[in-house]
């Protein structure tokens, strides 16, 4: 399994990682997420702070994971961090698999569990100052449908 | 020992990385050392439900055994994707 995990401050090109992931031709399916800062009331920037190292090696280890599950061919993860605007893309997860059924399931495990493990932390600016979000239950029970 | 903080451990305890050699053999007692230092440790540990860790780069509990040369992290649960 050919895999990627890039955390970055810069945008990032949907197409490109996508040609990528299918370049080969191996990979019948492509299945990608992207996630978008959401435009929330008065919210002007979201800023993603992270644990350099411990990120990459949690997100490796629930690549791992998702390749025991499926079959996959290869699996590309790009996470922002810095300061985002509303409507800027945060994430990336892209899974190339022979077919869509396993490219669908294991881009929506790693999407779930990059939520609850991966180790990064979002701050909101509005007009009435700073506020780190909360964690969300609702993801840590996403999270849980994938438990064996 | 290298302790790491991120988002508002941090921010309350106004540094993000120390290294120190307490005498502890695990995470529980580390905090209970942390929260003697000062006023802004026993602020930043006040509720532990708040509070996630890890030990040596991967997720761990208040039982988690230490030693002196582990890396350990304090942060809020998280909040990324």
């Amino acid at each position: 399994m050919q895999t990627r995990i890039r955390i970055q401050r810069e945008d990032f090109d949907l197409n490109a990682e996508v040609t990528a992931l299918a370049g080969n031709g191996e990979a019948g399916a492509v299945a990608s997420f992207t996630g978008h800062v959401r435009k929330e009331g008065d919210l002007t920037t979201l800023t993603l702070e992270h644990y350099p190292h411990m990120t990459e090696a949690e997100i490796t280890r629930l690549v791992a994971e998702a390749g025991t599950r499926w079959p996959l061919i290869g699996v590309t993860v790009i996470h922002r961090v810095g300061s985002l605007k509303p409507g800027d893309r945060i994430v990336l997860v892209a899974v190339a698999s022979q077919h869509r059924h396993s490219a669908f399931q294991a881009c929506e495990f790693l999407m779930d569990y990059l939520k609850t493990h991966a180790p990064f932390w979002k701050e909101e600016a509005r007009s009435d100052g700073q506020h780190w979000v909360e964690h969300r239950n609702s993801d840590d029970d996403a999270a849980k449908r994938w438990q064996k | 020992m290298n302790l790491l903080y991120f988002a508002w451990v941090r921010q309350k305890i106004g540094k993000g990385e120390e290294q120190m050699t307490p005498p502890v053999s695990d995470v529980a007692s580390l905090i209970a050392h942390l929260k003697n230092i000062g006023p802004n440790y026993a602020d930043a540990f006040a509720d532990l439900s708040r509070i996630r860790m890890a030990v040596n780069q991967h997720h761990a509990g208040l039982d988690a055994k230490l030693g002196p040369n582990d890396e350990v992290a304090f942060f809020p649960p998280v909040t990324g994707g």
